[in-house]
């Protein structure tokens, strides 16, 4: 007697044991006849005959594939509904060296994630889809598919598929080699033995291809559900083979290579294209300004136009320029002019955890429905800045100062309602201390190119601190007059 | 030696769910589901133990990763066997 030797056996790809539950560890979830198991089976022995076990991730998708990472023993993502293609295209650009393989059914494909698969496609990416079709939603429990057939029954088209109502199934092969840039594109079925061996050529080439980095493979498999469509495993088969490769033609729709130049950005450096300065300071030096600013949170809230957003900008360009950690987070509607807006600001000399401030130190409000809406929120001893020369006769607030500064009229006397925030700048500044003043010119100085302009900014910013030095009293609080003891 | 089958086909009981596709699928028809029932309360497939020609259909039919394990006595001509038999 001669000796047998294996011919086939489980693919390495596959673990031994699947960690699924305590029972039942050593078979899938799938239902007995199942075309996933047949499709995870050719993708594994391809993976493990090119060699590409240690390279691949598997991205598996919701629907019943979405164990797949229970299986595989490669790298596993899951991906959300009908996302697979983007994340797949995340992780092959992320990890050039990989082997990625969306694996997804047709309602994961076809249904929520055709902008995804589409668009995948349409950029070429270096991936490789699965695609697993039969006909109808698995998992959920049999409702109707993209791919569903003109008058298949399924739980949400009872009495067939109507052309009229519910529309065609789509084919996606034909959709997808309509485009530019896939390489390769072909339909198999699981039908019986022969195509079970085309489908195992077809996928083995995908793998093949993107190995070689040519770019865009799907291959879309007609799989049998016979647990949905009712039939013994056997008959399901034969609906695949006599009833599904009617209505979804088999064949190759796209074997090319698509010629795409290959055009590279100038490597130029995110400093270089904003015209930025490399940092040259020392750290001597950034700890000898360390005495000339300190940390605080602020809000800054106006009407749009009123230029609460700038005035943000203007201070975390500050704080940057004194080598503080800083960070501007605008909230403003959709409105150009006059909707309400409002930044939050946060200076620090530690990093910042969140650009989010819930409890600001210093709150600037240029109007009105700013400070009756934020001041609630001020922290213990905050601040508040104005901008009228008083608050009004209603308001009333405990555990923080309101400091009132006519910004808008000062602006107004100097000639241009528009520097009113840099007026409110300068009294920031003087009443706060967490910038000096002339880091405030330096940056307004290069915001604003306008003679004239900058002419009224250098006042506005004077007149600001001038305000708050000559008319604002120490231990300003709380009171009517805006400036009471 | 002459009555020794080219091949040789086991099916692990525990991982086969009794679906059939390997009887169906198999060329010489030397697969069937077992009469009686396993631990988990199905037919599993099994094997009549002659006449297996190893040509590995049955392995690519069975969904399950590791059910099916194909023997054959000479290898080498593996691909061309499943080729042949499919074209059966």
């Amino acid at each position: 007697m001669s000796e047998y030797q294996v011919a086939q056996q489980k693919s390495p790809v596959f673990y031994d044991r699947y960690f699924r539950k305590d029972e039942l560890q050593h078979q899938t979830h799938y239902c007995p006849g199942c075309g996933h198991g047949v499709a995870h089976k050719l993708i594994g022995e391809a993976l493990a005959e090119l060699g590409l076990q240690d390279r691949a991730i598997i991205v598996s998708p919701v629907g019943c594939s979405v164990f797949a990472y229970y299986y595989f023993d490669t790298g596993n993502v899951q991906a959300a509904h009908g996302r697979a293609p983007a994340v797949a295209t995340a992780l092959r650009r992320s990890n050039p060296e990989s082997i990625v393989v969306s694996y997804q059914g047709d309602g994961d494909l076809a249904a929520i994630g055709t902008a995804e698969i589409i668009h995948a496609a349409n950029r070429g990416e270096n991936i490789t889809v699965i695609f697993i079709n039969n006909s109808i939603y698995g998992m959920t429990g049999g409702q109707m598919a993209p791919t569903t057939l003109i008058g298949q029954t399924s739980t949400t088209s009872p009495w067939g598929r109507r052309a009229n109502n519910e529309g065609f199934p789509i084919h996606m092969a034909e959709l997808l080699s309509a485009l530019e840039a896939p390489v390769y594109i072909e339909r198999v079925s699981l039908g019986d033995n022969k195509n079970i061996l085309k489908a195992r050529k077809a996928v083995r080439k995908a793998l093949e291809l993107q190995k070689q980095g040519a770019g865009f493979s799907m291959v879309e498999i007609l799989s049998p559900c016979p647990t949905i469509l009712k039939m013994d495993p056997v008959v399901a088969r034969k609906f695949v083979n006599e009833t599904l490769t009617k209505q979804f033609p088999l064949g190759v729709f796209r074997d090319r290579k698509p010629e795409i130049t290959v055009v590279n950005p100038p490597q130029r450096s995110v400093a270089e294209v904003l015209g930025i300065k490399k940092e040259t300071a020392t750290a001597e030096e950034k700890a000898a300004r360390k005495a000339f600013t300190h940390d605080v949170t602020m809000k800054i809230a106006g009407f749009g136009g009123q230029g609460v957003l700038l005035m943000g900008q203007l201070i975390a360009e500050m704080g940057m320029r004194e080598h503080m950690e800083v960070s501007w987070l605008p909230s403003y509607g959709p409105e150009m002019r006059s909707g309400s807006a409002h930044c939050h600001v946060t200076l620090s000399h530690e990093r910042i955890g969140s650009p989010l401030i819930t409890k600001p130190q210093v709150l600037v409000a240029m109007n009105e429905i700013s400070l009756r809406k934020f001041a609630p929120q001020m922290a213990q001893g905050g601040l508040i800045l104005y901008n009228r020369d008083k608050v009004p006769e209603d308001f009333t607030l405990e555990g923080a100062r309101v400091v009132c500064v006519p910004a808008s009229e000062i602006a107004d006397q100097i000639g241009s309602a528009k520097v009113a925030n840099v007026v409110m700048l300068g009294a920031l500044l003087e009443e706060t201390e967490c910038l000096p003043v002339e880091t405030a010119w330096g940056v307004i100085k290069s915001f604003v190119k306008n003679e004239k302009l900058l002419a009224f900014n250098k006042e506005a910013l004077e007149a600001g601190r001038k305000y708050v030095d000559e008319k604002v009293l120490v231990g300003a609080c709380c009171q009517p007059d805006g400036c009471g003891y | 030696m002459a009555n020794q089958a080219r091949g040789n086909v086991t099916i692990n009981t525990d991982e086969c769910k009794g679906c059939g596709l390997c009887v169906e699928s198999c060329p010489p028809k030397v697969l069937h589901l077992r009469p009686e029932l396993n631990q988990y309360g199905i037919h599993p497939a099994q094997y009549t133990g002659e006449s297996c020609t190893g040509c590995g259909i049955c392995f690519y039919c069975c969904p399950e990763p590791g059910a099916i394990t194909v023997y054959r006595l000479d290898t080498k001509n593996v691909a061309r066997e499943v080729a042949n038999a499919a074209a059966v």
